[in-house]
């Protein structure tokens, strides 16, 4: 077998040896005990040549039903959006993609300027003051958030709305077991959180109170009551927010969130089976020095002129090591710029016209099914998401409508079994309205078959 | 690298009218947007996103990019970071519409093509490793450590132990410690002794009843095989606790040993170093974890499962699991690209991949060691550590020489870390460069001693040739600019 990824020749093992004195590669490993010694050859497939490597995973690949040929209702956290072209040539080049972390600023400018737009970016959609240069995934970053917020008070009890991702909540509690904190799951009322239970609920032991905006259903929170819930007992309000949603709402910032988490997937990440994504985190002022992660700012060399560098540094575990504020360390930046990529390329006009597009779709896909006579159980106002009841299982429905390729919602009884029946469908831009009519035909079908 | 001025920020070229996007007519009857939403949620002030036309974008990241250094500008010795070629096939594939274009909500049979691709990366990782069970969900290195410690932790409270105690090297990455505080463990570090390796009295000592688990990087960040393995797996055990090894260094033992044979319980392995997952100028990576059988009660939820009529399917039915560390299957794109390196490479592939990346350290190792101190007189695995102490009683410091290499167009190696070893540089040349590139490194690195001596000032005013000079950090950490602001 040829090794196209190995350049050393016979020759140059010879000469390598020679050098060292000794006869074979062997003696190199010479200090790894005998009786821990690997014997014979791993039990892994033999090495395939490239147009092997092709025919096999393109046969792979094309056992899975994907976006291209099919018209995807479903979200829940991973959407089918608009990817301008330029972003996958950017992230293309390999002076950005086969890089280290800029630990070295002076051959790292590119890298560093682009997380540093990057966390401008995300400060402009959230309305937040300080954003980092991203975390693993949305869900995660709600995790790290309650961290955060718990760090820094004397209660340990961290209030969760339902209508949270209930993936992010799972991560949430498995964060909470690790650093002692207590998780508490508030109570929805019409697809939103229950105002009254989560009054009730928050007391001086509340470290954070966590809402998704727009929520898990869709619907959208009313911040402006939840704020004063959270701050009345100095809890620290985290939000997690589709940044795509900030087009056209008001962002959690000018409400009097104190943290504001999400994931920027919608802009310019394929959704690549829900991996990697790209987290974001961003803050109040006040807590710039308790964030996660790295954070590119801005400076000056020795000439005055302007260049970035990674700071703040005195946070993070490479540094602080167990009294670090997370074991953060890679994090997804090719995809955080992929995000600026697809946050410049759409701008100040696209980032509102796409948000548009995905309301427009939405509440006509709404309209239509509620016309069927099929069941919309919740009645706040929702943005891209919003859920039916069907009267059929959700994954009977599905196959039904795969038929028609058609990729159906999310089966909403996976996680409350009280919406057993109920689906969550999703509508961007990427549906047109012959594929949004065709679902509603097919719903059609469910009803009357 | 091209030295220019000034680079503007995206946001300075922005000019109201300039569009680079491309989204079609609105094709539904429209709603009035205050008829669906409530007028006090409705966006008053846009955010100031920038407004450039589709050229000026490619050109505003074009400059970027020619103003940064990856894998394939030149080359990039960043120690325990495993910086080798990123193979062009991985890229193509990973961009597949049957794995780009797949919701991780789709029903599994229309997904058999991915868990599929899963099941064989975790299988043939168990068989790297020599575990039992993988799983692909963490999506780091360190969520992988911090997942690990999370199951370590679940495996001691069903028995009804309370183990709260970690102990790490002072060689550790600064991770493992971290990782154990996110975790609720503490962390206990013991010294090393005068071979790099781990003192074992200091363990015996500190090991106990109070014992969770012994975190280890093998090679060690010194790149030196810790070769009282096996009796350090007894003492760990004898106590009750459980070993733990950081794959960070796996570069260094494909088909050699495993971790599964040498005594390990359980393991993470980034697959971003080892398995050419392109670094991406700081992620996304991928950090799966393997464990010995008696841990696998505990892993994360879902684990990727084969049933008896070939078919694949998530099983989710573990009620021991510590829960979920990640939404959906972890970083997917990044394991699509390491289980393609893993086929290109086969068996036999991966051991040379060891053989050549170990023969290439110490080669460097050995030329460079009259001209740099070398602390540890050994052989070296797939990294080594020089030390600039002779360098610096000349004043010239180990940043200096890291700075310079600048000059010569390579990314400097690892330095300051491992903490115990005085101006520390640590040199991976991974087994994907030549031997040309090795020498004309090593003729640079001689020049930078001799400079050292003749020519100090050269060094400390370095780097002389990049886009900007040394930046001034303190001052970026104690005023800090964050973001942009017009």
């Amino acid at each position: 077998m040829k090794y196209r990824y190995l350049p050393m020749t016979w020759e140059d093992k010879k000469e390598m040896l020679a050098f060292l004195g000794i006869d074979s590669v062997e003696e190199l490993f010479s200090d790894i005990p005998e009786k821990v010694r690997f014997k014979g050859e791993l039990n892994i497939p033999q090495a395939m040549s490239e147009p092997e490597i092709v025919r096999y995973f393109n046969g792979l690949a094309n056992k899975n039903v994907n976006s291209q040929d099919y018209a995807y209702f479903l979200g829940a956290g991973i959407y089918d959006h608009y990817i301008p072209s330029t972003v996958n040539h950017v992230i293309s080049r390999s002076e950005f993609y086969t890089a280290y972390t800029p630990y070295q600023p002076e051959i790292s400018q590119g890298e560093l300027q682009a997380i540093f737009e990057f966390q401008t970016m995300i400060c402009e959609l959230t309305g937040m003051e300080v954003a980092n240069s991203s975390m693993y995934d949305g869900p995660t970053a709600v995790a790290e958030a309650a961290n955060l917020a718990v760090g820094g008070a004397t209660g340990k009890k961290v209030l969760v709305s339902k209508a949270v991702h209930p993936e992010a909540r799972s991560i949430l509690k498995v964060n909470g077991k690790g650093q002692g904190y207590e998780v508490v799951e508030i109570d929805l009322k019409n697809g939103v959180t229950d105002l009254l239970a989560l009054d009730e609920a928050s007391d001086e032991s509340t470290a954070a109170v966590i809402v998704q905006y727009p929520n898990f259903f869709g619907a959208i929170e009313d911040l402006r009551a939840i704020e004063e819930i959270a701050h009345r007992h100095k809890g620290l309000l985290v939000v997690s927010s589709n940044p795509l949603a900030l087009g056209v709402l008001e962002p959690p910032g000018k409400f009097g969130a104190d943290i504001v988490v999400g994931d920027a997937q919608p802009f310019g990440i394929p959704m690549q089976l829900g991996g990697p994504t790209c987290g974001y985190f961003s803050v109040k002022e006040k807590l710039m020095r308790k964030i996660p992660g790295r954070i590119v700012g801005q400076t000056k060399d020795q000439n005055g002129k302007r260049g970035y560098v990674l700071t703040l540094q005195a946070r993070e575990q490479h540094i602080r090591r167990e009294k670090a504020t997370s074991n953060i360390c890679s994090n997804q930046a090719l995809n955080a710029l992929a995000a600026a990529v697809a946050m410049t390329a759409l701008g100040k006009h696209g980032v509102q016209e796409m948000a548009l597009l995905n309301i427009q779709k939405t509440h006509y896909a709404k309209k239509k099914i509620a016309e069927l006579g099929l069941e919309i159980p919740f009645s706040a106002p929702v943005f891209n998401e919003f859920v039916i009841k069907l009267p059929k299982s959700v994954g009977e429905v599905n196959r039904f409508l795969l038929k028609g390729k058609i990729v159906g919602g999310y089966d909403l009884g996976r996680d409350y079994p009280e919406l057993a029946g109920h689906m969550l469908l999703a509508v961007t831009e990427s549906r047109t309205k012959e594929e949004i009519d065709s679902l509603v035909k097919g719903l059609e079908g469910i009803i009357r078959g | 690298m091209v030295k220019e001025k000034e680079k503007a920020l995206i946001f300075e070229m922005s000019k109201s009218g300039r569009f680079a996007y491309s989204l079609p007519e609105c094709d539904v009857p429209e709603v009035d947007l205050t008829d669906v939403l409530p007028s006090d949620f409705i966006r008053e002030t846009p955010a100031e996103l920038p407004e450039v036309s589709e050229l000026q974008l490619v050109r505003h990241y074009t400059e970027l990019s020619n103003r940064n250094h990856g894998i394939d500008s030149g080359f990039y010795p960043l120690g325990s970071c495993t910086m080798k070629y990123n193979p062009k096939i991985n890229e193509d594939v990973a961009r597949y519409p049957g794995f780009a274009k797949i919701h991780p909500y789709q029903a599994e049979e229309t997904i058999q093509g991915a868990l599929e691709l899963m099941y064989g990366l975790q299988t043939e990782l168990e068989v790297i490793t020599g575990m039992d069970y993988v799983t692909l969900q963490p999506a780091a290195g360190a969520q992988g450590e911090w997942t690990a410690l999370m199951m370590i932790r679940a495996y001691h409270e069903s028995r009804g132990e309370k183990r709260t105690k970690v102990i790490v090297p002072d060689t550790a990455h600064g991770t493992n410690p971290a990782s154990a505080s996110v975790a609720g463990l503490e962390t206990v570090t013991i010294s090393s002794n005068e071979m790099g390796g781990v003192n074992l009295e200091e363990l015996r000592r500190v090991v106990g009843s109070d014992t969770a688990a012994f975190m280890m990087t093998n090679p060690s960040t010194l790149g030196l095989f810790e070769q009282q393995i096996v009796e350090i797996a007894e003492i760990v055990h004898a106590a009750g606790g459980l070993l733990y090894y950081d794959g960070a260094n796996a570069n260094a033992i494909l088909g050699i040993t495993r971790p599964g044979d040498m005594g390990f319980d359980v393991v993470h392995l980034n697959l971003h170093k080892t398995f050419t997952g392109p670094h991406g100028g700081g992620g996304p990576g991928s950090g799966p974890v393997g464990c010995k059988k008696e841990l696998a009660p505990f892993l994360p939820a879902p684990l990727v499962v084969k049933d008896m009529d070939d078919s694949y399917r998530l099983d989710d039915e573990r009620p021991d699991s510590i829960g979920r560390v990640k939404a959906y299957y972890g970083n997917f794109g990044i394991n699509v690209r390491a289980y393609v390196y893993i086929r290109s490479m086969g068996p036999q592939g991966l051991r040379r991949v060891s053989e050549e990346a170990v023969l290439n350290a110490n080669y460097m190792m050995r030329r460079l060691a009259p001209y740099y101190d070398l602390p540890y007189d050994q052989v070296c695995k797939h990294e080594f550590v020089l030390s600039g102490r002779r360098q610096k009683k000349l004043g010239v410091r180990t940043l200096d020489i890291a700075k310079r290499l600048l000059d010569f167009g390579y990314h400097p190696p690892t330095i300051y870390f491992p903490l115990i070893v005085e101006e520390c540089m640590m040199i991976e040349p991974t087994e994907t460069e030549s031997k040309e590139t090795l020498d004309e490194f090593i003729e640079v690195m001689i020049q930078i001693a001799r400079e050292a001596e003749e020519n100090p000032e050269i060094v400390q005013e370095a780097p002389h040739h990049t886009v900007v000079t040394r930046l001034d950090e303190v001052t970026a950490a104690r005023k800090p600019i964050l973001r942009y602001k017009r």
